[in-house]
């Protein structure tokens, strides 16, 4: 039986090196085809009628008008009379025709009458929180809290909070469903889950699970919004039979798309430290809520973050508010950056009181984080090391060097944890006759280098150079594996892929021995060629020896879980951001932004680093600039564009550097996801960094010049007020 | 987007007659940065589209050597940032601070002029003084915190998005129109107007007549400067900003001085007050910021607004000394 396992570090042809993602010129020169850019023979455009009220009550719908508009093929309600409307967004009535504008005049002649209900839709302050939208709030206590606070030396109290952001996926959710004949539906959808889908349309639709085809080439981002088939996306299907089987275009507008197509969930948190005068940690106590729209959402089992398993005297108390917006959806390392913005504002503002150096009592109760205390101990000395640390930190509205009259600088730091893994992978690796290998598996690549990563792992273990395997993903005919969430991708599709190249390599030893005068055991491959351990001499070219497999390919199957482990989750990180503040006009600019991530064995250092910078992008603009804006009156999302709806651009972000944890302690844990764990802390970092720079804590984020200039006001800080 | 006929006329006597008697009817493209996003939404629903691009002495520019500078309505911002260098700081820097690169290549002087509010409550379709279905005011109940807070006595509560407006204000420019009737000239700072429906305009253009360019008279010896109070580098309006344009005698006393304010009220906001106040001062940072008061005396927050009366006093402390040098 073969063993399986990862190559030792000199072993490693391209596993761990920086290798440019492969589909990166497909992507600059525009030859890489998304789900928006596609466009079927025939296809129609289809158009979704949303709610304009937040709630309210469908009282009837006249689609006589709509039905008889140029170029409409077929229209068809999703929800009818009688239906009550939670969000404004919600879908009415679907409806397809010959081109776009068509599509859109047939939707704005098809005329509903509502019956209007109160809506709520602003959940930050508690105490106008109507008692009908507070959900029944869970709570848990652990060892004895009322103790720990008592005989606290200090009890420091800070209240902190988020608002409602969205996933802003640049390429929107989208997808064109056609029927091949009466009961095979082919559809290109817009996914992170490419094998799973296929079920959901052929149980919602009354087929069979293999007559639906599932296709995506490329992905304009999902960050966990792009799972499951949406209402609209099996009736667009059910719209396409009306239209005689016709291909079907249904992508989300940008107002659409940054209104019911996702979000993550605001979080506002009272909180009470208790410590020691030496700054350690002995008892925490929060009150919690916060708001998914119309959906629920947990946050058990979190707080305080990171050092929960060493904080054993706690008091937790949280309540899901309901409000009339679209529900959430997972959104990258669901529930962790708010909870690190929670607790890392907390224990900064503790280390301010205590007049203590965060990183001093962050290392100081590092053994509260409990199993990964000596990564995060080693993390936070790199991170440290990278922003000089010790050289640039000072106290609280001192000003780190650098400060003027009304520009003040500072640093922040913040811990982060996530899990990680491998999903449930299947993939045939091929190796023909010729020599060319061929890996097909029904994954998807989000854009952070999934094709990479498997061409990596199949050329390193079959020692070829990087192109001589084609990978074929993005295709439910392919063999199944798991939809890409919880940063379970790497893991899962590298250890299939390990395992499926491993026993080709062998079969192919086996084909090949006799030939050799040896055995398989006693082959290697090695640089474009098998030879015999210690006898390099004895060799044969790759072609060569692929040519014995006479006119069979030959084709195995990987599989993760299987034998022995190649994946394991969980893993640390630090952050660390140096920002300037103007005090005159509260805006907050990124200098520098320091991350130290691990995520066990590395497949491709490039994409890693690439993973990790991205997500330190989206965290500065959670920091700075993203709300959903819901408009009280109307009930209505204010900002569903990208002028108000602020990302941050390449001028904002400041200067990044990045340092993976690889080596002796890390790559033995095997291949864990990094997706998710790099978008945890940014939020925290900059507010902490915030408050060092300016003396007081801007309680809620996005730190805007706002509440900025609210914070310094309130609390008599660095205000420059003219 | 409603259909519409389309009319490409060259010359600008053919414009002005293919153009309505009451606004909405018409629209004129140029650059098309707005209209278009405009026209998408159904916030503007014209009969007529009136493309001025072929109407060739629109993108002239003329800069004879006494230090004016005569700007065609169709040169574009990025054209108007190239040409006019370094003599006119106030100008180029409220150009620059259009950072998307897209816009500045296809929006033009005019269009920037003549560009719609951005007022989150108009842009959804609740009118350009956003109501309710009751009737109900729509920013002065709701979330106002991009909204004036000066000039918002009357129903007007949005802010005039010109970046190039206050500059041209306090450079003492003109814009030239031409109409039915010919030519005519107006002082900057008289051409924009607080509406007083939701069919008026902002400025006081007359819906058949087009904007020709502006007239900026000699600048020789004026030093200006604009400041924009933004959050984002990248494309984003400013919260606030002012043009500065100072003259100073030999002993660096101001001899006179302009101030203009940008996205504070539903116009841009001349502050002659503060302008009086620097005339015969010597600037240093208090009297920069002392004028940055005055210039805000009159100002009225609305509910979530009060952080931008302190932006627009930076932004106009900040014009001074930068213009000051």
């Amino acid at each position: 039986m073969a063993e399986y396992k990862w190559p030792e570090e000199g072993k490693r042809s391209h596993i761990g090196k920086r290798i440019k993602r492969l589909d990166g010129p497909d992507k600059v020169s525009g030859r890489a085809k998304y789900t928006y850019d596609l466009n079927r023979p025939g296809m129609l455009f289809g158009k979704v009628v949303r709610s304009p009220h937040a709630h309210a009550k469908i009282v009837s719908i006249d689609l006589s008008v709509a039905e008889k508009m140029p170029g409409v093929k077929a229209v068809k309600i999703i929800q009818g009379p009688g239906a009550e409307i939670q969000w404004a967004g919600d879908e009415i009535v679907v409806l397809a025709a010959e081109t776009e504008g068509q599509a859109e005049d047939a939707a704005r002649a098809v005329k509903i009458q509502y019956e209007k209900l109160p809506h709520f839709v602003n959940e930050q302050n508690w105490d106008a929180i109507p008692e009908a939208n507070r959900r029944r709030p869970s709570e848990a206590t652990a060892g004895d809290p009322a103790k720990a606070f008592k005989e606290a030396d200090i009890v420091f109290e800070g209240s902190y909070g988020n608002e409602v952001i969205t996933h802003c996926c640049l390429e929107s959710h989208g997808l064109i469903a056609e029927w091949e004949d009466d009961k095979n539906l082919l559809v290109h959808q817009s996914t992170q889950s490419v094998s799973a889908n296929g079920p959901q349309f052929a149980q919602a639709l009354g087929i069979p699970a293999g007559n639906v085809r599932l296709k995506m080439e490329h992905i304009g981002g999902g960050f966990g919004s792009k799972f499951p088939v949406d209402r609209w996306g099996i009736e667009a299907a059910k719209l396409s039979k009306l239209a005689g089987g016709k291909p079907i275009k249904l992508m989300l507008e940008r107002d659409s798309e940054l209104m019911v197509a996702g979000s993550r969930p605001s979080v506002f948190a009272k909180v009470k430290v208790a410590a020691k005068k030496d700054g350690s940690i002995t008892g925490w106590e929060s009150e919690v809520w916060g708001s998914g729209g119309v959906g629920n959402f947990s946050f058990a089992g979190l707080l305080p973050y990171v050092f929960r398993a060493g904080v054993e005297n706690r008091k937790e108390k949280f309540s899901v508010i309901g409000t009339n917006t679209g529900p959430q959806r997972a959104w990258r390392a669901p529930n962790h950056p708010q909870a690190c913005l929670i607790t890392m504002s907390a224990f900064d503002d503790l280390a301010a009181e205590l007049k203590m150096d965060p990183l001093d009592l962050f290392l100081k109760n590092i053994a509260l984080t409990g199993t990964r205390a000596n990564v995060y101990r080693d993390e936070l000395m790199k991170a440290a090391e990278m922003i000089e640390w010790k050289k640039m930190w000072r106290p609280r509205g001192e000003g780190a060097p650098g400060s003027t009259k009304y520009v003040k600088r500072g640093l922040g730091l913040s811990l982060h944890t996530w899990g990680g893994g491998g999903h449930a992978s299947d993939c045939d690796l091929t190796i023909h006759p010729d020599g060319s290998v061929e890996l097909k598996m029904g994954t998807q690549d989000l854009g952070v280098g999934t094709r990479t990563v498997l061409a990596i792992v199949a050329a390193d273990t079959l020692g070829l150079p990087l192109d001589a395997v084609k990978v074929h993903i993005g295709d439910n005919r392919y063999p199944v594996s798991s939809g890409s969430g919880g940063s379970t991708t790497v893991g899962g599709v590298s250890s299939s892929t390990r395992r499926a190249s491993i026993d080709a390599l062998n079969a192919l030893f086996e084909k090949v021995a006799p030939a050799m005068n040896t055995t398989a055991g006693k082959l290697e491959a090695v640089g474009g060629k098998i030879q015999e351990i210690g006898k390099p001499t004895n060799s044969m070219t790759w072609k060569q020896a692929c040519a014995k497999l006479g006119t069979q390919p030959l084709t195995t199957r990987g599989k993760n879980p299987g034998k022995e482990t190649l994946t394991t989750a969980g893993v640390g990180g630090v952050q660390m951001a140096d920002v300037s503040v103007d005090i005159e006009t509260g805006i907050v600019k990124m200098n520098n932004f320091v991350a130290v991530q691990d995520c066990g064995l590395i497949i491709d250092m490039k994409t890693a680093e690439s993973q990790v910078f991205g997500a330190m992008i989206m965290g500065v603009t959670f920091a700075l600039f993203e709300e959903k804006v819901m408009d009280a009156q109307t009930g209505r999302m204010l900002n569903p564009n990208m002028e108000f709806y602020r990302l941050a651009g390449l001028a904002d972000i400041g200067n990044f550097k990045v340092h993976m944890m690889t080596g002796k302690g890390y790559d033995e844990r095997g291949v864990i996801g990094v997706g998710e764990p790099p978008t945890v802390s940014p939020g925290a970092a900059i507010s902490n960094a915030v408050a060092n720079a300016i003396g007081v804590r801007v309680p809620s984020i996005p730190l805007t010049p706002d509440r900025v200039l609210a914070a310094l006001e309130k609390k008599g800080g660095a205000s420059a007020k003219i | 987007m409603q259909k519409f006929e389309y009319a490409s006329p060259t010359t600008k006597e053919q414009a002005v007659a293919l153009l309505g008697k009451s606004w909405g009817e018409t629209e004129v493209l140029a650059g098309g940065t707005d209209l278009l996003s405009l026209m998408k939404d159904f916030i503007v629903t014209p009969k007529r589209v009136v493309n001025i691009k072929g109407i060739a002495e629109l993108s002239l520019i003329r800069m004879p050597r006494n230090g004016s500078a005569n700007i065609g309505a169709l040169v574009t911002i990025e054209q108007l940032i190239d040409t006019l260098g370094r003599g006119f700081p106030a100008i180029t820097d409220a150009a620059k601070g259009i950072t998307s690169p897209q816009i500045r290549n296809m929006g033009t002087v005019g269009g920037d002029l003549l560009q719609r509010p951005r007022c989150w409550y108009y842009r959804a379709g609740f009118g350009l003084l956003p109501k309710g279905e009751n009737g109900e005011p729509l920013v002065a109940n709701g979330d106002n915190r991009y909204h004036a807070i000066l000039g918002n006595d009357g129903e007007a509560k949005f802010v005039n998005p010109s970046s190039l407006a206050p500059a041209l204000i306090a450079l003492n420019a003109k814009i030239k129109i031409f109409g039915p009737a010919g030519g005519r000239e107006v002082a900057a700072d008289k051409f924009f107007v607080a509406p007083r429906s939701d069919s008026d305009r902002e400025y006081t253009l007359e819906p058949n007549e087009i904007v020709m360019g502006i007239s900026i008279p000699p600048t020789l010896g004026v030093r200006s400067a604009t400041y924009e109070v933004r959050q984002k580098e990248a494309l984003d309006w400013p919260l606030a900003a002012a043009s500065v344009a100072l003259t100073l005698d030999a002993a660096k006393k101001v001899k006179a001085a302009r101030i203009a304010l940008g996205h504070v009220a539903p116009t841009p906001w001349l502050a002659e007050a503060a302008a009086e106040y620097l005339t015969g001062k010597t600037i240093n940072e208090d009297v920069a910021a002392e004028a940055g008061k005055i210039a805000l005396a009159g100002a009225k927050p609305l509910s979530r607004n009060a952080y931008k009366v302190q932006l627009a006093r930076v932004a106009v402390k900040r014009a001074i000394l930068q213009a000051a040098g």
